[in-house]
């Protein structure tokens, strides 16, 4: 993955809670093998309707996507994280994640921003009134500026998780440097756990 | 301080411990199927890495295949391309491959209990988010994303946080007519679809220890819903009968060895839980979800909610956009609602006791007029075994389309979908917007409400019929 220090952009203000992975990418759009291709399928049920929030051409620069609590809960696919990315989005704002969008996203650098749900609703009532405010998120520091309306935030990231995204690292090559270690568990299998013969 | 039992099994896959690090965890069972696993394997191909363990790798196609006329050719393009992608994958890879039609393909949550594949004690990881289905067995099995996928497929572990733990406790004897599903469901409805976020959940009390595999099955499949990482159950007398003689179930040679390790696996009595829910078994009625997440649950005597009378706003707003979204009034009794279709399938409730199930409702009664009804076994084995009790005649026999092992209308990825403002009693997880097809309206139930829908043409228990 690319490595990300700072974003820097507007937002766009998707004020729903319980915003699975099936809305954010519909199960037709999974039955492509290819990694790329998923910006057009990104909310692509409620894209339909004129009056959806990303249709709106106030917002069509937006770089961070505010949404309400339990953003990206059910299904694991990880091409809703790729859908969001390849929409150009760079950040995810939200009171709470479905863990596993949570950690996917981690796994491509797309930052989870998680906030205290009065701060979630005060930004998406900021960016609903104006849509041109700019946000600063510094991964470094896990902090949020917005200083046109004076508010400066901080969020949870695991130290794990900030390195990987400011160096850009690769988990598999992280793990297989630890092979030695891997190995030796190995011996210590259980002689009775399955293995299918191949 | 004690430990509980998956703080047990974690410990038990440590691979290595560093601070400041996710620890990381060794895999015992890798789970694939078509969907999640095509990115994955391009990866590892591009990477110019192997498979490390592709004997500790299974694999099924279940979310694209038809469920009639299986022996043609997939038909939708895209589906049969991800198919046949799986197909080659496996093969270049030496991965055990079970393809539509193999007596042992089937929905990846349930073959692999069924095949034996899922000890108690083990880890389990699959591309999937129901993945949690095998923490049934006192197993930590849980769902990961396609780069996780990756990550297992190339070194076999996954790094991973520790995570909180919690315990629900549902005491008591539930009432007579509720099942395993609706256990969950009122679990959903106690504590909502983020209530479990962070946290490993352990189902225990008398109402889970009475359940057999099929309900525990039922009950792990669901701790997703919640947001748990996984959810799971201790390892007892009932796991072991039901593994004994599986295929891949210890041999009688390991037998009594393998019990031994078994029966360490329980949450110490001193041990702490960092979240407690209790739940009292006997409050239990048959539920259903009258909303487009899993947490929108009331019994099936309830009325739809008025929207006015939810305290959070987020939650208010949800209701109101559900019931646009379900074409529902509030203060409507939901056994006013008449449906359209009934499904009877998914890695939830496909079983071959939740085929029972239903089959025991409806036999010598008829669909009601008009209403699409599909019963799909989860596997190969359960449709075979339905067959030899013949389950098959008693659907059929009542207007039921006995159907092909997948996950079939579960998930609108193959050709059984919901149609536009279409109604439906599923007996799935899932009842998100368009999660059955563009436009469906999902209501989640057990396999017995689902079949007395059916013969009703409206929502109703057997008891009402
Ligand atoms: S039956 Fe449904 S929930 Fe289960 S694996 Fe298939 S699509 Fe997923």
């Amino acid at each position: 993955m690319e490595p990300v220090h700072i974003i820097q952009g507007t937002a766009v203000p998707l004020d729903r809670s319980d915003v699975d992975t099936d809305q954010i990418i519909p199960s037709d759009w999974l039955k492509r093998v290819e990694r790329t291709g998923f910006e057009k399928g990104l909310f692509s049920e409620w894209k339909d309707n004129k009056d959806f929030i990303l249709n709106d051409e106030a917002y069509s620069a937006a770089s961070i996507l505010i949404a309400g609590p339990n953003f990206g809960t059910g299904s694991s696919r990880e091409h809703a994280v790729w859908a969001i990315q390849q929409a150009g989005f760079k950040a995810v704002i939200s009171p709470r994640f479905g863990p596993i969008f949570k950690n996917n996203s981690t796994k491509n650098g797309l930052v989870p921003v998680e906030v205290e749900s009065d701060v979630g609703e005060r930004l998406l009532a900021e960016v609903q009134k104006q849509p041109n405010i700019e946000f600063v998120i510094d991964v470094e520091k896990a902090i949020v500026e917005i200083a046109e309306i004076d508010l400066q935030f901080s969020f949870p990231l695991e130290q794990s998780i900030r390195e990987r995204f400011l160096k850009g690292l690769d988990d598999i090559e992280i793990t297989l440097a630890s092979e030695t270690s891997i190995s030796q568990f190995e011996q210590t299998r259980l002689a009775w756990l399955p293995t299918q013969i191949t | 301080m004690g430990k509980t039992l998956s703080q047990k099994i974690w410990d038990n896959h440590i691979v290595q411990s560093r601070e400041g690090e996710p620890d990381l965890l060794y895999i015992d069972l890798h789970l694939i199927h078509e969907v999640t696993s095509p990115q994955a394997f391009d990866g590892i191909r591009m990477s110019g890495r192997s498979v490390r363990r592709p004997d500790l790798t299974i694999s099924t196609e279940d979310h694209n295949v038809p469920t009639i006329n299986i022996h043609e050719p997939i038909a939708d393009e895209t589906s049969l391309k991800q198919v046949e992608t799986l197909r080659t994958n496996t093969k270049e890879f030496g991965i055990t491959h079970y393809p539509m039609g193999h007596p042992n393909q089937g929905i990846v949550h349930v073959i692999g209990p069924e095949l034996g594949l899922t000890h108690p004690g083990m880890t389990v990881v699959c591309g999937d988010s129901h993945t949690s289905t095998h923490g049934a067995f006192g197993s930590l099995a849980f769902g990961i994303g396609t780069s996780e996928v990756e990550h297992v497929l190339a070194t076999q572990t996954l790094q991973q946080p520790r995570q909180e733990t919690m315990a629900i406790t549902v005491n008591g004897e539930l009432p007579q007519g509720s099942s395993a599903k609706d256990v969950v469901l009122a679990v959903l409805g106690a504590i909502g679809t983020g209530g479990g976020i962070g946290a490993i959940a352990e189902f225990r009390g008398s109402v889970i220890e009475n359940l057999t595999m099929e309900g525990r099955m039922t009950v792990c499949n669901m701790s997703i819903e919640f947001g748990a990482k996984a959810g799971l159950i201790a390892p007892d007398e009932t796991t072991f009968e039901y593994l004994r003689g599986r295929e891949n179930a210890p041999s009688e040679e390991f037998w009594e060895a393998a019990v031994n390790e078994w029966e360490k696996l329980y949450t110490d009595p001193d041990a702490i839980f960092d979240r407690e829910v209790t739940l009292n078994g006997s409050d239990i009625l048959p539920q259903i979800t009258w909303g487009t997440n899993p947490g929108q649950v009331i019994p099936v005597n309830g009325v739809i909610p008025n929207p006015a009378n939810f305290d959070d706003p987020a939650e208010r707003e949800a209701a109101v956009r559900a019931l646009e979204y379900m074409g529902l009034q509030a203060g409507t009794p939901i056994s006013d609602v008449p449906v359209d279709t009934v499904f009877i399938g998914s890695c939830t409730n496909s079983r071959i006791e939740d085929l029972r199930d239903a089959a025991e409702v409806i036999q010598g009664r008829r669909v009601a007029e008009g209403i699409r009804t599909l019963v799909v076994p989860g596997s190969g084995v359960i449709k075979k075994q339905a067959e030899e009790e013949g389950l098959d005649e008693i659907f059929k026999a009542s207007g039921f389309d006995w159907r092909e092992p997948g996950c079939s209308m579960c998930l609108a990825m193959n050709p059984d979908k919901l149609d536009p403002r279409e109604r439906s009693a599923s007996t799935s997880n899932r009842n998100f917007e368009g999660r059955q097809g563009r436009g469906g309206r999902t209501h989640l139930v057990s396999p017995r409400v689902a079949a007395a829908t059916a013969i009703a043409g409206r929502f109703s228990t057997p008891e009402d019929l």
